[in-house]
């Protein structure tokens, strides 16, 4: 199988998957989901990363250190407001849980 | 590339799908979001380990990703959950941003060797992240109010638009050509302003979908780069992102009985969603918090509308003290969650659950909307669109289709208002003149609680 075959191969079945593992989201959750999503495509910091670390040239250097702070932003703030969000759902039943029974048993 | 290199890659790669499938249950989200944080740090530790990679500038580097990581920590922090979505637009712009320098690097670095097909995929990563940024950009604005949330329309902007689209693919032509670092600049620009004129006409209460859209537009340009960088752990997390991003803005447009293409282009053809916005001067029934009080402290059944009035209100945590006192004297109590309730699908779940309401009491609408004939009051906090009845029954209206909640079968239906103007949607709700129909206006905080005290003296 040549090269571009094997990148088209992961590309379409990649989509395929990406669709496949959403496909019973609740609505609820579609704000969760799409601020996770979005921390996901935050790992273009591998890219800028590889790049900067690659170069030699000065303006280059710059301007790959701009994009390595960009996907950075975008990377950790966005696996940290999506968690931030989602404690929201569990800390209630949690909280409930602890203040009935008391024994801070969480099985 | 070493082999241990790939394995990680993979897993990391795997990472992500098992995140998104997490995020996708309750009871697994967390789980997901973390497991999908684990395989994002990894893989970017990955070039730090790689020996024969050479990585120069690492103190750099590390000091750049230290200032991000600040930036990022700060913003999630600090943010308001009501400002919830336009902190995630903003978070997706920067991930475009990044996504359009790093080609531009990689084209400068090695466009000269490249063959026509990474170029094409050079030039798609510089246009399309231009256009999620500066998109991004203008929906973070529009939702910050510092610019006007309303369709921004001016005579030629379908043409600049048009013109500015036809310019990039004939400049993307010559890019894969003749690799030259100005075509790649000159791209960059016209993405960015691409980006502007294709989310200025959408107006407020779309500007959810054009996140969510850009969101799938970052996933595409990330995988994009990452075939252009011959890196599989962004092809696959970027191709996942577009594909379910893409997924999602349709379940979300679906959700609002829109199709995408009426919200990106509906106010270009004068059906935009944002109408008039005029006060009509109708007669309506009002009434003071005392006589709500007595409505509400005998009814047997009652269920709370909330929409986004009662979060920009920060009344959520009044609502909450009220629904509370009503369930001590007796009386069954449910809040009803339209799906697109707040500014993003969900958001309302996010906001009532940050003021401690039990998650039992959120009810989705399709399980509630057969209890509203057995209801006694119906309370409607800072919403309006979700329970139209015009979305029902009248075709002319932008949100005819849309499911709503079926408010207008119960017995009585209370709306706290702080003026008769419209909702989002910007048209008039038939229900407000409906005789079954009190209207209580104010401010939702300052109404929610006299509201609170009149129940309490009963």
């Amino acid at each position: 199988m040549s090269e571009p075959i094997v990148w088209l191969t992961i590309f379409i079945l990649s989509i395929f998957v990406g669709i496949e593992v959403i496909s019973k989201v609740s609505s609820t959750l579609h704000t969760p989901l799409m601020s996770g999503a979005n921390a996901i495509h935050g790992i273009i910091l591998l890219g800028a990363i590889l790049v900067t670390g690659s170069t030699d040239n000065n303006l280059a250097l710059v301007v790959g250190l701009i994009a390595i702070v960009l996907a950075a932003v975008n990377m950790v703030g966005g696996f940290m407001v999506t968690d931030r969000m989602l404690q929201m759902f569990v800390r209630k039943p949690v909280k409930k849980t602890a203040a009935t029974d008391g024994s801070g048993e969480t099985k | 590339m070493p082999t241990w290199v790939q394995l990680v890659f993979l897993a990391c790669g795997v990472c992500f799908i098992l995140a998104l499938k997490g995020l996708s249950g309750p009871k697994t989200a967390r789980n997901g979001n973390l497991l999908g944080a684990a395989g994002a740090v990894v893989a970017c530790a990955v070039p730090f380990f790689w020996g024969d990679l050479n990585l120069k500038h690492v103190p750099l580097i590390l000091a750049a990703i230290l200032v991000g990581t600040v930036g990022g920590v700060y913003g999630a922090r600090t943010v308001q959950m009501t400002q919830m979505p336009q902190m995630v637009a903003l978070f997706n712009g920067v991930g475009g941003g990044a996504a359009a320098l790093v080609a531009l690097l990689e084209l400068q670095e090695n466009g000269e060797y490249f063959d026509w097909f990474p170029l094409a995929a050079t030039a798609f990563t510089i246009v399309v992240g231009s256009v999620s940024f500066a998109g991004s950009v203008v929906t973070f604005a529009k939702l910050q109010e510092l610019m006007t949330s309303r369709p921004v329309v001016f005579p030629g902007l379908p043409v600049a638009f048009g013109g500015s689209f036809v310019a990039a693919v004939v400049l993307s032509v010559m890019l894969v050509n003749d690799p030259q670092m100005w075509t790649g600049i000159v791209l960059g620009l016209l993405g960015l302003l691409i980006g502007m004129l294709l989310v200025l006409p959408v107006g407020g209460a779309d500007v959810p979908i054009v996140i969510s859209l850009l969101n799938a537009f970052t996933g595409l340009t990330v995988a994009a780069g990452g075939y252009v960088l011959s890196n599989t752990v962004l092809l696959i997390a970027g191709t996942l992102v577009g594909a379910s991003g893409t997924f999602l803005t349709l379940l979300m447009a679906n959700a609002m009985g829109r199709s995408v293409a009426n919200i990106l282009f509906g106010a270009l053809k004068g059906g935009s969603t944002l109408g008039g916005g005029e006060v009509s001067d109708r007669p309506v029934k009002s009434a003071g918090p005392e006589d709500i009080a007595i409505l509400l402290g005998y009814a047997e059944r009652v269920i709370m509308v909330p929409g986004y009035g009662l979060a920009v209100a920060q009344a959520q945590h009044t609502l909450r003290e009220l629904v509370d006192v009503l369930i001590a004297r007796g009386t069954h109590v449910d809040y009803a969650i339209h799906p697109v309730a707040g500014r993003m699908p969900g958001h309302m779940n996010v906001l009532l659950a940050e003021a401690q309401v039990p998650y039992e009491q959120l009810i989705e609408m399709d399980d509630i909307n057969s209890e509203f004939k057995h209801t006694d009051v119906v309370l409607v906090v800072g919403a309006n669109d979700v329970v139209n009845p015009a979305a029902r029954t009248t075709p002319s209206a932008p949100i005819y289709g849309m499911p709503i909640l079926n408010a207008d079968e119960a017995k009585q239906v209370v709306f706290l208002k702080r003026s008769m103007r419209p909702g989002f949607a910007g048209i008039e709700n038939e229900l407000l003149f409906d005789p079954k129909t009190t209207l209580l206006f104010g401010d939702a905080k300052d109404t929610l609680s006299k509201l609170l005290a009149a129940v309490k003296a009963l």
